[in-house]
């Protein structure tokens, strides 16, 4: 049977660690990289006697996540321990959330997979809730069980974290892709995030089960580790799917398990069952009161949200009359519209022409330089500054194409540019004049074609006069100049 | 009266009238402790140069007038699970050996800031988890009142301190009637404040709904003297509470005609010893006389609180105690493959019996399948006896009764038979489950062994219970006992 005759059910569970200056659960700092153990105090590090005290922004940017994905805040949460023993875990505990998370009830909406009829998929959001970060071991081998000693750093341990865990609604492995994309872009907008799976900031699990096309009941799940970027998570569950259907189809059951991708392979193995996982024993921290959010709390945050990306396509497309498809691939990216918004911001132009330009020539530079658009070295002044000198007929279009190249690789300032390279547009009619004649005399055979009446010569004449002057004349008054002189 | 003997009030005024020099009053603490701590056996540590070159600092700074209150330059002993930093903090257990905290805990920053010099460390059972201090990894502490004794427990090394004149005052923490039930064995004043009104941060916890710090003193003035040092909040425990702190001693003295106290009959059941109870319904009759009503009243879930408290108790425990895993300070296992066997080996030599006791019926109650017929059960016995008092203190100012159902047991006497050693806390625990404020002090004797008396109020009533207490003290005209410090009252006294 092939897998097409089965449905595919997913359900994902995300980690995203939050954007807050310190930890959840004391004053220690979060940034990334530092010496290890140079972000750690006696509260992180799980000292006798110590106490946790609740990070404010962290709850804030728990409630601001939950708000945009459309969950219900709830009024009273609270902090549970979960625990076991790790030697990255210094409690021996973490902070979390079981019975009583912040965030419940939300929805995603995805473009549905088309081979499944497209469309729209509202995917639920269960729950998403706060809890804290455990440390880091390094292995002097290449892992745990083959090394003689590991070192612990716990300068990420106690960073806050939200977990945002979905419905079984995801359909197919693409599905699931398009989830964690526009998951990522949601976090983004919101700025909780940095959703960077390469550091570690976002991660996900995926639970995944094979039923029968029309039947209801669910089939039995297995538990996907160890992905380490959204195309991953694609292959793996792609996989997977395709192991239990072979399965199912030959009359044996999928038992219950957890299994980690390996990439190497491009297969998941087999780590453990779920009847052997651990008794965290839940309880609710006594530490820590509970989670108290009022109505006016949750309003004062909502209105801290900032434009969402349908909202922000909608705009550019009724507002800057910009494509659809471009106003969409803007919006995509949180950088790239902030940096689209930056330009219209300090250009007086039309916003078209911010979006021809970003669309164009720096999402082709970016694209072949493989940087982010955060690193981009022309400032949206400068940028504007650009256009200014085509608006103003200072530089023509396609020389301003090389004067962008040029501050795209140093950053300097257009106008430098042009007065360096002497790039300015030679509009005075004295000085095309003279060039007008060289080109005349050496293309007499041109001039007879247009005298003879083929007036199409006269563009190869323009050419001429550009290649002469290195593209730097003004087209429209050189075709002027050289229709007086021919007489036409 | 040797200096040692008088009251902390009344070195504070020696203090402050230049009588007597804070170096001087160390050195006969210190040497107090000298002669007498080789039979008590109530510090695990004792801060010779530190106690001496602070007491110096504090009379210099007395002579210019920038003392930083008038208690600066008095010692003070603090329970061995309180942080103190650069000095070994080892909750006398194993595991801590060694480990010498970067931090003070709240309550010792504040001892400090008023100018107190912390001059020891005091013995406690392992991880404050016991009732007659005889769980200490480290040294058995005996009862000043009869060496053959224990001192109660866990705040044994503290109480017995005082008792003992090797300090005017200490600081003890009360899970389950740790302060109290030692206090009321060596015959002084120990309150365990209401939950939250004394930071938490840096005692080591136990039972963290359930820990308060509270002060042991020889009488009930001092009692509120410490308690104002103590208690306030700090923003670094997320359950204290930001409130006024009132002059608990400025109030002292005050009328106490016409407060109604309750006699809550399940604490005068089966269990106690009928030498107690006389003593504690004689106090009735004596405060009766001074112009309170007394009259009888029940809370029916007292009967569950011991069960639900070392239930709670132990889970929390269970919990707290899992970062004692050898990975980043304290006793690490010698010999271990891989983690998995660091943790048990470490664990398996650094905890003594009762802690494992505790772990494992901490770890049995939250585990699945367990919770909701033990841990949950007993959440809801808790917040049912916070109706009970809720209820009770509609009527009553205060409640009375025996602070633990018998006078000091022999050492080595209930040791092996944990039922008959947690039955000792089931007059205090009931306080803890509630979060409300408790003080024991002394109302009788019997055999050479001093009786304890028990007041209970509300939350935040510290004030009134204090007020109660003194007056009674003051009828009594108790505090002028010493405890011997004899070898000679051995067992005979116990017929």
């Amino acid at each position: 049977m092939p897998l097409t005759d089965y449905e595919i059910v997913i359900g994902l569970e995300v980690h995203a660690e939050l954007k807050t200056e310190s930890k959840a659960f004391c004053g220690c700092s979060t940034k990334f990289g530092g010496r290890p153990n140079s972000h750690v105090c006696p509260v992180c590090l799980g000292l006798p006697g110590v106490l946790p005290v609740l990070n404010r922004k962290a709850l804030e940017y728990a409630i601001l996540a939950g708000l945009a994905l459309n969950c219900r805040i709830a009024e009273r949460s609270r902090f549970d321990r979960k625990q076991y023993f790790y030697p990255d875990l210094p409690k021996a505990y973490q902070i979390s959330q079981l019975d009583f998370p912040i965030c419940s009830n939300g929805s995603i909406d995805i473009p549905a997979d088309e081979e499944l009829g497209g469309g729209t998929r509202r995917v639920g959001i269960t729950r998403v809730h706060l809890e804290e970060e455990a440390g880091k071991l390094v292995h002097s081998g290449s892992g745990i069980l083959d090394s003689e000693y590991s070192l612990a750093d716990y300068n990420r341990g106690g960073i806050p974290l939200i977990e945002i865990v979905s419905e079984p609604d995801i359909r197919s492995p693409l599905e699931a892709r398009r989830y964690l994309e526009q998951l990522k872009l949601l976090l983004q907008y919101t700025g909780v995030s940095d959703c960077k799976m390469e550091e570690g900031s976002l991660r996900c699990d995926a639970n995944i089960s094979l039923r029968r096309k029309g039947e209801s009941k669910l089939g039995v799940r297995c538990e996907i580790k160890n992905m380490n970027s959204f195309k991953a998570v694609e292959a793996a569950l792609q996989q997977e799917a395709e192991r239990q259907a072979e399965l199912l189809d030959s009359g044996e059951p999928v038992i219950s398990q957890t299994r980690a991708w390996d990439e190497a392979t491009g297969t998941t193995v087999f780590m453990r069952t779920k009847e052997t996982s651990s008794d965290y024993r839940y309880f609710p921290d006594p530490d820590l009161a509970p989670i108290v959010v009022t109505a006016d709390m949750v309003e004062e945050i909502r209105r801290r949200l900032p434009e969402m990306p349908d909202e922000k396509r909608r705009r550019y497309v009724n507002e800057f009359q910009i494509p659809e498809y471009d106003a969409s691939l803007i919006c995509g990216s949180k950088p790239l519209a902030d940096y689209f918004d930056s330009v219209v911001a300090v250009y007086e132009g039309s916003p078209k022409t911010v979006a021809n330009w970003v669309m164009g020539e720096l999402l082709r530079l970016v694209n072949q330089e493989k940087i982010e658009v955060e690193s981009v070295r022309i400032t949206p002044r400068q940028f504007a500054a650009l256009l200014r000198l085509v608006d103003e007929g200072v530089i023509s279009g396609s020389i301003a194409k090389t004067v962008f190249e040029e501050m795209f690789a140093t950053g300097e300032d257009p106008d430098k540019i042009v007065a360096r390279k002497g790039l300015k547009q030679i509009s005075d009619a004295g000085e095309l004049a003279s060039i007008i004649d060289r080109v005349l005399a050496a293309n007499s055979q041109a001039v007879e074609s247009i005298k003879s009446g083929n007036q199409k010569a006269v563009g190869f004449l323009v050419g001429q006069v550009m290649k002469e002057t290195h593209g730097k004349a003004n087209p429209q008054i050189v075709n002027k100049l050289l229709k007086e002189r021919l007489g036409l | 009266m040797d200096v040692i003997d008088r009251p902390l009030y009344e070195l504070a005024r020696l203090l402050e009238s230049g009588e007597v020099s804070a170096e001087e009053l160390a050195v006969e603490f210190l040497s107090r402790i000298d002669k007498v701590d080789g039979i008590v056996g109530a510090f695990v540590t004792v801060d010779r140069e530190g106690t001496l070159s602070g007491a110096r600092m504090a009379d210099k700074a007395r002579r210019a007038g920038e003392a930083p209150s008038h208690l600066a330059g008095i010692p003070i002993a603090v329970k061995d699970n309180m942080c103190t930093r650069g000095i070994e903090t080892t909750c006398s257990s194993k595991m801590l050996r060694g480990f010498v905290p970067p931090y003070d805990a709240h309550v010792v920053e504040r001892v400090k800031a008023a100018g107190m010099l912390v001059i020891g460390k005091t013995n406690l059972d392992e991880f404050a988890m016991g009732s007659s201090t005889e769980n200490s990894a480290l040294r058995v502490t005996r009862n000043p009142w009869n060496l053959q004794r224990v001192p109660g427990g866990s705040s044994g090394g503290s109480a017995a301190a005082v008792a003992a004149s090797e300090a005017p005052a200490a600081l003890g923490s009360d899970t389950g009637g740790s302060v109290r039930v030692p206090a009321s064995y060596c015959g002084i004043v120990g309150m365990k404040p209401t939950y939250g009104l004394v930071s938490r941060y840096g005692v080591v916890a136990y039972a963290s709904s359930l820990d308060q710090v509270g002060p042991l003193a020889a009488n009930v003035r001092d009692c509120a003297i410490m308690l104002r040092v103590i208690a306030g909040h700090d923003p670094r425990d997320s359950m204290s509470i930001d409130a006024e702190i009132p002059d608990y001693e400025a109030q002292l003295g005050r009328d106490i005609a016409g407060k109604v106290i309750g006699l809550p009959k399940e604490y005068f059941a089966e269990g106690i010893e009928p030498g107690v109870r006389d003593a504690v319904l004689e106090a009735a009759k004596q405060l009766s006389k001074l112009g309170v009503e007394v009259e009888e009243v029940s809370l029916p879930t007292v009967e569950y609180a011991l069960a639900a408290y070392y239930i709670i108790a132990s889970s929390e425990a269970s919990s707290n105690l899992a970062r004692f895993d050898g990975v980043r300070y304290g006793h690490r296992a010698e010999g271990a493959v891989d983690s998995v066997s660091m943790f048990m080996k470490t664990r398996a030599e650094g905890f003594g019996p009762e802690v494992k006791r505790r772990i494992m019926m901490g770890t049995y109650s939250l585990s699945a399948g367990y919770y909701d017929a033990y841990y949950k059960k007993a959440s809801q016995v808790r917040s049912t006896l916070k109706s009970d008092f809720d209820r009770v203190f509609e009527r009553c100012d205060a409640l009375l009764t025996p602070t633990a159902p018998t006078t000091a047991f022999p050492i080595g006497e209930r040791i092996d038979d944990p039922m008959s050693m947690y039955m000792s806390d089931v007059c205090t625990v009931t306080a803890n489950l509630a979060g409300i404020p408790g003080i024991s002090l002394p109302c009788g004797w019997q055999d050479g062994l001093p009786i304890g008396m028990q007041l209970l109020g509300k939350r935040f009533s510290e004030a009134t219970l204090l007020q109660l207490a003194y007056a009674y003290e003051q009828a009594a005209g108790y505090p002028s006992r010493k405890a011997p410090v004899t070898k000679d009252r051995g067992c005979c006294s116990c017929h």
